[in-house]
């Protein structure tokens, strides 16, 4: 053991700051009636900038990590699916969707008390069940709902005003509805002022995730995925610029002073899809192999922004501020938040097998990874979208690939015996043994 | 009376490569029904919606995750085994993940000459998504353009609203016919119809069934109409499976599936826009789940309306397992055909189907239904 070479570790000092944000988020949204504000829900692919316009009193709870939220309480997490089960809804739709709808059909908030029922729901969508997971919630609770349609070919493959102009109009017209049900003014200054932070925040994300191609890898993965959630909460927010801000400054100076996430990585992994979350102790699993998971395309571009060059390769991309864009106006806000949006490579998942491999061959190139472990999500049907596809393209350029079957949010679809036994198997045909 | 629509329904692809032969066009295999065939006839291309076979194979495994639904395996397994080997272009209208991922495979493993994703809008009840359309039509017609050596005017595009609106009108006065009391066809009599117009040269499909509509109204069938039934949910031609319920007594008398009514139901209103008139045809149009995702419920009413205009006793709902946008639906749905007095019986479809097992299902379903007319 004495030849293996150990890095120094340290635990990430902002680590107590993005529990206290968390929390405090969710609890925001619990009291934001009490307190004379507005509450409103909506996907991680809505446009919360909108909402935030609309005062620092307006709260909101994002769908896909809250129901990832109930997903890690696995006793809570059934009694939700029972009950959606019980009325006649299939178990193998969108997984997260199906705990969110439980949550309101037992009327149970996942941090205490009854579910507080938005004042209006608002989402965005390009895949087939984004949009009808608030049609059939907003007519249960009785609430007001718009959606916009984001459905359109990412902007950074192609680009066409019309899809582009397409969005806006629609984001236009939220504005509209959201004055309508809640009798309050945008305000169009708070309004640029929050699609400059959002532009940030997303920006910071890719930046702090980039420093991860470098050995040690400075994050785990499983930290990853409990520091990424502020993109899809309220991106707008000061607070979460300021924490990416922090976060980042942090990673730059574990990677300046070769602080490891892992003190024995050895060996580099990709990832891909949703995490069963029931299961985040798997990747732990993984480090008594010396195995560090890097992160995914899903990791770094569900919601981190990036330019992506004609041979693939990924560069963060630089904020709205720092690119010298101006805001003047609500639809340079817009128009901008728009644009900034399409490009994140979560596109690519859902719409193209072909492009997702690209990216991921990229990723694996450009964060030195030595392998990939491809979660077979039976609650996803977006990021499953061509990952066969994806596992033939990887192999094909002599990266080992291992896959498991799962679910991001109903433990019940995931074989942890029999996922260990797999990943046994692959670490000895990797030539890896325990450390410890 | 329907031979000539079983015939080619059977042999899609022997009529393709003939019609190929024939005509030295160019054929289009596209995938969902809001393909805008109007500009593809425009061009002189003829689509030819991908179907499945419903033969196992083993040839999806390494293409499609488990858990995507059987159609679209099926339609993968028909690429793979080259069945489609003759269509010089494909595409698809955006829908489902599922299709989406069929192009795709058929993009890495089959490329053809041309391929294309059209970003079909799924708000389709926003007025924005009209000129977002129009402005999609206009790319999609330049690269048609560019593809055929083929300038598509608006004499063009007038030739294929109409071949197309005449092929509508007259599957709509079929289907009118399935109103009457004893109607003069079969459920599966009338799939082989709807099913073919997707396959094969309109103005022929026109034909047949300008032939079809002066007999068919004074035809004699030898069953009984028996139970009034209608088919609902997602793509289905499982001819198997509709000749078994027929031969329980029972007749489907209307359906609400996008191998079925809701691919032709409305036609395109002339208007001095055609790209806006052909956008408004497919916008309102009775809608896929997909794009029914307002509080509105679109298609729950035009599938109410059509199953009392029907004089509907039961509806059968069926469903591609893991199709998430029809599973969302089908609980609300069930209700609201309950909440009307049609009781209604749901089953999961799979790239075969167990005919044993539904028959002892729905012959229950039907018995369920007939005891409300026993004297007790």
């Amino acid at each position: 053991m004495s030849d293996i070479k150990r890095y120094k570790t340290e635990p990430l000092k902002c680590w107590g700051k993005a529990k206290e944000l968390r929390a405090n988020y969710y609890k925001e949204y619990k009291e934001a009636k009490s307190k004379g504000g507005i509450c409103w829900s909506g996907g991680a692919e809505a446009i919360d900038v909108i909402p935030y316009a609309f005062g620092d009193d307006v709260h909101s709870l994002t769908a896909e990590p809250y129901a990832a939220a109930i997903a890690f309480d696995p006793e809570f997490a059934h009694r939700c699916e029972s009950a959606l089960e019980s009325k006649g809804w299939a178990r193998d739709m969108c997984a997260y969707m199906r705990n969110y709808w439980g949550s309101v059909l037992i009327d149970e908030y996942a941090f205490g008390g009854p579910f507080p029922k938005p004042d209006f729901n608002l989402q965005s969508g390009f895949c087939c069940t984004h949009a009808k997971w608030f049609q059939v919630l907003s007519l249960w609770e009785d609430v007001p709902y718009f959606n916009i349609d984001i459905a359109t070919i990412p902007f950074w493959k192609e680009e066409f005003p019309n899809r582009l102009q397409y969005i806006v109009d629609q984001m236009h017209e939220s504005i509209e509805f959201i004055e309508k049900v809640t009798g309050r003014e945008c305000d169009d200054e708070r309004l640029i002022e929050g699609v400059y932070n959002d532009s940030r925040t997303t920006s910071l994300w890719a930046k702090i995730t980039e420093l991860n191609q470098n050995t040690p890898a400075p994050l785990d993965e499983k930290s990853m995925y409990s520091l990424y959630v502020f993109t899809t909460l309220d991106r707008a927010r000061k607070e979460f610029v300021d924490f990416y801000e922090e976060l980042y400054a942090e990673t730059k100076d574990r990677v300046d002073r070769g602080i490891a996430a892992l003190a024995t990585e050895r060996f580099r992994l990709m990832s891909d899809s949703q995490p069963p979350w029931a299961f985040l102790r798997v990747w732990r699993y993984l480090e008594q192999f010396g195995v560090v998971s890097t992160g995914s395309i899903y990791t770094i571009g569900l919601e981190g922004v990036w330019d992506i060059a004609d041979d693939w390769s990924l560069t963060p991309r630089e904020d709205l501020k720092s690119r010298g864009v101006e805001l003047k106006t609500r639809d340079d806000a817009l128009r901008a938040m728009a644009d900034w949006h399409m490009r994140r490579p979560i596109y690519a998942m859902f719409y193209n097998a072909d492009w997702k491999s690209k990216l991921m061959m990229q990723y694996a190139k450009q964060w030195n990874c030595d392998a990939a472990m491809l979660h077979l999500n039976r609650g996803c049907e977006g990021t499953s979208l061509g990952i066969m596809e994806n596992r033939a393209a990887l192999i094909k350029t002599g990266l080992p690939v291992l896959t498991y079957e799962g679910n991001m949010g109903d433990d019940r679809d995931f074989d942890e015996g029999r996922t260990i036994a797999r990943i046994d198997t692959f670490m000895e045909g990797l030539g890896l043994k325990k450390l410890t | 009376m329907f031979t000539q629509f079983k015939d080619w329904y059977q042999n899609r692809h022997d009529y393709a490569k003939d019609w190929k032969a024939r005509t030295g066009g160019k054929v289009m295999a596209y995938m969902c029904t809001y393909v805008p065939e109007e500009i593809l006839y425009a061009a002189d291309v003829l689509p030819v919606r991908v179907y499945g076979s419903h033969e196992a194979s083993d040839l999806t495994e390494q293409h499609i995750f488990g858990m995507y639904c059987p159609f679209c395996r099926d339609c993968v397994a028909q690429v793979m085994e080259g069945r489609y080997d003759y269509a010089d272009g494909v595409m698809i209208a955006q829908a489902c993940l599922h299709m989406r991922q069929v192009y795709s495979s058929w993009e890495i493993h089959k490329p053809t000459e041309f391929m294309y994703y059209m970003p079909f809008p799924i708000a389709v009840e926003s007025p924005h998504a009209r000129p977002h359309l129009v402005a999609e039509y206009k790319t999609f017609i330049e690269a048609v353009e560019k593809w055929t050596g083929k300038k598509i005017t608006i004499d063009d595009l007038d030739r294929g609203i109409e071949i197309l609106n005449k092929n509508r009108e007259l599957m709509r006065k079929v289907y009118e016919l399935r109103l009457l009391d004893n109607p003069p066809l079969t459920g599966v009599e009338c799939m082989h119809m709807t099913s073919s117009s997707q396959m094969v040269d309109k103005r022929e499909h026109n034909q047949a069934l300008e032939k079809l509509l002066k007999e068919l109204p004074s035809r004699k069938t030898d069953r009984e109409t028996g139970i009034r039934l209608m088919i609902v949910g997602s793509e289905c031609d499982d001819i198997e499976f509709m000749d078994m319920v027929e031969s329980l007594n029972s007749t489907f008398v209307a359906d609400d599936h996008c191998t079925g009514s809701r691919a032709f139901w409305n036609s395109v209103e002339p208007e001095e826009d055609r790209l806006l008139a052909i956008a408004k045809r497919y916008l309102e149009r009775p809608p896929c789940p997909t794009k029914d995702t307002t509080k509105n419920f679109v298609r729950f009413h035009h599938v109410m309306e059509m199953a009392k205009e029907a004089k509907v006793e039961g509806a059968v709902i069926i469903q591609q397992k893991f199709c998430d946008p029809h599973e969302i639906d089908i609980p609300l749905l069930r209700k609201r055909f309950e909440d009307n007095g049609i009781r209604t019986y749901f089953l999961e479809l799979d790239v075969t189907v167990p005919i044993g097992q539904f028959k002892i299902r729905i012959e229950a379903f039907l018995e369920m239904l007939r005891a409300d007319e026993l004297p007790f």
